[in-house]
Order: structure tokens, then sequence, then C-alpha cells
């Protein structure tokens, strides 16, 4: 298997040109791989919400929370859904071409892109001012939870530590979709200039063979990377003991027991607005 | 002009005796082989080593792809059949002769005895950057060194430039469109038929091929209908020398004319996008039109529409659009 794709340049000098498609088969596979071996752990784990016993106990200590608890709010909604959107539409028009499925893909793709990168720049001026800004990211406080976590999961106990609005694994998962969305957005601005678009006159002098090469590279490892983080959202979107959080990124609430059951109040305080 | 290096590359050749055996050497070799017809496109590639396969399959064996017969009103041509045999052969000429005089504008005597019609449709683009090896987007890089400010596109397309902007130089192709043929294309999987226009892929559905062909398939014959037999043709090709030149744009046409009234056209223009275009709007603009010179202008202005130049081919635009006039018109000389 191949990783990366060389030319030559007019001079006869060796060049990058992209990364070797083969990767996408590559991350296609070790995206399912990792659907299944979860899917089969999960078989045996168990559910590590809090007992019923102790969420009953907590209900009647917070009577004043109400029924139902907003966990997004509308913008943040529709920034998901039309970042999702963008994403299976540069999915779909980046890899259909490579498998075979002829259409005229790219007006389409730097569509969705510019739509994707809109959205990347709303959704950091909205969390920063709007929302709960530091929730998402991790640090050094998340270690001895990842501790404790790891150990009540090997003992097969739901006594683990919960946590605030987002889990870390979440929260990893936020981190390493930063990574690649910056890069791959932030590379697609610069190859749009390669091609004939009504926004800005076309250059592609502005970079020299071997940047542009590694450009192409950075873009298409990105897109890779992207098919297998898109199956494991997608799938933990979609499992059974998730699906309460997947409709609160539709509907924008979750039940007061839900959020008794799944979150600490202490480290997600709900009555303090975010 | 590629750089000639006539050094011809190590590969393993198959020399199949019929279609069956052709389609099951291209079944199991897949993408790693090369279709030789007439080799007038094929050696210049192999011997400038600026493609290399592993297989070749000559088909210069196979009988059943040559030849041309009538089938109900119209013809029937085999791939590997000469363009010699093309401007010979009296049924060509006398129903179909816009075949027959493109075929006649081909290269030179000593390359139409040799060429054949499926060869002739389905060669490659003639760009120098992609010829000579360099790694643009057809070749599988990520550029076209022919679509930048600096770059020397005097043959270049004016239409559906998108990221590539070489031209397809098949002179067979536009007349083929203008007579509505079909293309047959088998494989060990069985066959399908495509229309003349879809058979031709522009850079946004396919950048790296002109046809449609997928692995594994093969271009076997080219049916006509009897539907433009005996239509009123008009044909014309412009090139910088008159023998052995590919076309700078070339024109084909087709008309039913009744009276002084154009019942229906078929129009298709060749060299100005990488792929043989059949001007659509042109022919809905022009049916029940009479033939004059005013429509003949205004076919000409809307044939041209969203035509973009590039450095040094500007002068491909009045040229088409003088061309496509020139069709609807009719001029004497030209015509058959």
């Amino acid at each position: 298997m191949d990783f990366l794709t060389w030319g030559r340049n007019p001079w006869g000098q060796r060049i990058l040109t992209h990364i070797s498609w083969d990767l996408f088969w590559a991350a296609l596979f070790a995206g399912v791989i990792f659907l299944v071996a979860h899917a089969s752990y999960m078989i045996l784990s168990s559910n590590r919400k809090r007992g019923k016993a102790e969420t009953d106990a907590l209900e009647a200590a917070n009577k004043d929370l109400p029924e139902m608890i907003t966990r997004h709010s509308f913008m943040a909604r529709v920034f998901h859904w039309v970042m999702a959107f963008s994403m299976f539409a540069l999915l779909l028009t980046a890899f259909l071409p490579i498998v075979g499925i002829r259409f005229a893909w790219v007006e389409w793709h730097w569509m969705a892109g510019l739509l994707l990168t809109a959205s990347i720049i709303y959704h950091i001026i909205h969390a920063t001012f709007f929302m709960d800004f530091w929730s998402i990211w991790i640090g050094p406080k998340d270690i001895p939870d990842f501790r404790a976590e790891m150990a009540a999961e090997l003992a097969g106990s739901d006594d683990g530590p919960k946590t605030g609005k987002y889990p870390l694994g979440n929260r990893l998962y936020h981190l390493a979709l930063v990574v690649v969305g910056l890069s791959v957005s932030i590379s697609g601005m610069v190859m749009m200039s390669r091609v004939r678009q009504p926004i800005f006159e076309r250059n592609p002098y502005i970079l020299a063979d071997t940047t542009w090469g590694f450009t192409y590279v950075l873009h298409g490892a990105c897109g890779i990377a992207l098919v297998g983080l898109v199956i494991a959202h997608v799938y933990f979107a979609l499992r059974p003991e998730k699906f309460w959080i997947t409709k609160a990124m539709v509907f924008g609430t979750i039940t007061r027991r839900q959020y008794l059951e799944h979150h600490d109040p202490r480290r997600w305080n709900v009555k303090a607005g975010r | 002009m590629a750089v000639i290096r006539d050094m011809m590359p190590v590969f393993e050749l198959f020399q199949p005796a019929s279609l069956e055996d052709a389609l099951a050497l291209l079944d199991q070799h897949k993408s790693d082989v090369w279709v030789l017809g007439g080799g007038m496109d094929s050696f210049d590639w192999l011997k400038d080593r600026t493609k290399r396969v592993s297989t070749v399959v000559d088909l210069s064996q196979i009988s059943d792809l040559r030849g041309i017969k009538e089938v109900n009103g119209g013809l029937e041509i085999g791939a590997m059949t000469t363009l010699t045999e093309i401007v010979n052969n009296p049924v060509v000429k006398a129903k179909f002769g816009i075949l027959a005089e493109a075929a006649e504008m081909v290269a030179s005597p000593q390359i139409r005895n040799q060429a054949t019609l499926g060869g002739n449709v389905s060669q490659d683009t003639r760009c120098w950057y992609y010829r000579s090896g360099w790694s643009c987007y057809r070749a599988g890089g990520n550029i076209c060194y022919a679509d930048t400010p600096t770059a020397i596109n005097r043959e270049h397309a004016i239409l559906q430039q998108d990221r590539c902007v070489a031209v397809s130089p098949s002179d067979t192709a536009p007349a083929l469109i203008a007579l509505d043929a079909e293309f047959v294309i088998k494989s060990a999987g069985g066959e399908r038929v495509v229309k003349a226009e879809d058979y031709f892929l522009g850079p946004q559905i396919d950048i790296m091929h002109m046809t449609a062909l997928q692995p594994g398939e093969l271009l076997t014959a080219i049916r006509i209908p009897a539907t433009m037999a005996n239509a009123s043709f008009y044909w014309e090709k412009v090139r910088d020398r008159n023998v052995w030149d590919f076309p700078l744009v070339n024109v084909a046409a087709a008309m039913k004319v009744s009276g002084n009234t154009i019942s229906e056209a078929r129009l298709a223009v060749g060299a100005v996008a990488a792929r043989p275009l059949r001007l659509t709007a042109v022919e809905a603009a022009v049916a029940g039109k009479p033939r004059t010179e005013e429509t003949a202008s205004a076919a000409g202005e809307l044939a041209i529409q969203g035509a973009v130049a590039l450095r040094y081919n500007a002068y491909k635009i009045p040229l088409m659009r003088n061309l496509v006039k020139r069709a609807i018109r009719g001029n004497a000389q030209a015509t058959t």
C-alpha cells in the first residue's frame, strides 16, 4: 500500500502531488473495524449511569430543576447540522469520484468547503462569546478522572466519576476534529486559488510545486482522517445508550432525569445558564 | 512535440485472434494494459516512455473488429476499420459523406492507411505539457501547466475549462456526433451502447480520461443510424498546415432542410473543449428557421456564449463563431 503519490515538475525534480488513494480504503476499513470492535465490546460492557436509587434521591433533591433541560441552543444545533451537511457533501464529492462514480464534483466540493469554513468561523465566535468556552477542552484535571474511569471499567462497575456536560471521549473527539477540521479548511481555502471560481482571481503559482504538494497531502490526509472520524461519530450518535444525546442535538433538550443520571451537577451546573 | 526517445520499453505483448480473447485479456489485466489499434497514438506514448504499462493487447489480428456493413439503412463500422477504408467506402460517401470528409482530413494518407476509426475517436489529447510527461491533472498531478498566465496555450480550450484546458483532437468525433452515432462498448461482462456525445468526457467528470471506457472495456464498433442519411452536411477543419495537422477548430453539421427551412439540425464542434461539443442550444435555435445569413449569424453568436480565452487562444472564439455560421449558412465548397 502506498501512502503518497509523486510526480515530476518541469525541471525533472521529483515532487509530492497528493496522498495515495489506497489510504481512503484503509481509513474506511479502520472505521468499520472500530465500529465492529466497539459494538462487540459494548455487548459485554455496562452502561455507566447512576443507579435508580441514587438518581431518585438526586431528583428529589433537585426538584427546582426544570423537567426538560436545554442541552444545545437553537443556534448551536443549526451550526451542528450545517456543519454535518457540509461535511457529508465534502466527503461524498471528494471520494465518490475516487471509487469510480463520475460526476462534476469540483464546484460542489469547494462550495461545501466554503459552507464548512463559514460554519467553523461562526462556531468559534459563538463558542467563545456565547457558550461555556472551557467546557469542551481537555486538561490536567482529566487525568485522575481518566484513571478512575478506567479502574471502574475494568472492574465492571457503574461507580466511575460522572462527567460535566461533555465526557472525556467527547472532548478528545472534538480536539481531533479541531486539528483536522482547521487543517482541511485552511488548506482548502489555499487550494481555491487553483480553481476557477467567482470569488477571486485564480493564481496557481502562489506556492511552489513542492509547497503545493505538501498542501495537497495535508488536505488529502485530513480528508482521509475525517472518513474515520465521521464513521465513529455517526456510530456513537446511533448507539442506543447515546441516542438521548442525539435527540438533544435535534430537539435541544434532555430530561432532568437524564441530566442527573449521566452528569455531575457540580461540573455542569445547568442552573448557571450555559 | 514530445521528446522522442525511440526506445520501446519492455512489456508483454498479446495479439489475440478473437474478440473474446481480447476481452478476457483486458479483464485479467484491468488498468495496467494498453490497447493497440493502429498504433498512431500508442507508439508516441510508449517510445517516449511517458506512459508505461506491463501489457499491450494488439487488436490487429481480430477480423471481427474490421469492416463496414449496412444495417437497417445505417452503418455499423468496426472500430479497427482504417480511415482510408472509410474515406473510400461508397456507402459512406453516398449517404454519410460528412464522415468520409472528416476522415479524409485526418493527418496524412500514410497515417490514414494505418489509423483506425476507434483509435481516432479514442485518442488522447495533444496538450504538449501532458504529452511531455509533466505531472498535470490529467497525468494524476495537481496542476494544469497550460492554464496559467504564462503558459503557451494557443491550441487549448475556450469552453468548459475545468482545471484542465486540453482539447479533443479528433476529426471524426464531431462528424459522428452530427450523425447521431452510437458507440458499442464490450467487456467480459457484457455490452453497452452509448451515444456519441456521451462517449467523450470533460475534465469536470473525469480529468484523467478522455472517454467513458472503463478498465476492461473495448470500443468494438460504431453504429450510424439512418436518421441523418443523405442530410445536408457541412464539415470544415481549420488547421495551421494543409496536411498532417490537428484541428485548431473543426465543425460538423448535419441538417434536414425543407425548401430553405431547417427542420432538424445536429451540430458539433471539436478542439474547443476537452470533448467534442454538441451545440444543442444552437440546434434548438435554428430548428424551424430559414437557412439565411441572419439565422447563421445568430447561431454563431449563440455558439460562443460562455467562451473564455486563455492567453494565446482568443482567436478560437471568432473562429468558432464563423465556422458555426458557415455550417448553418452552408458553403458551396465545404458541403457534401
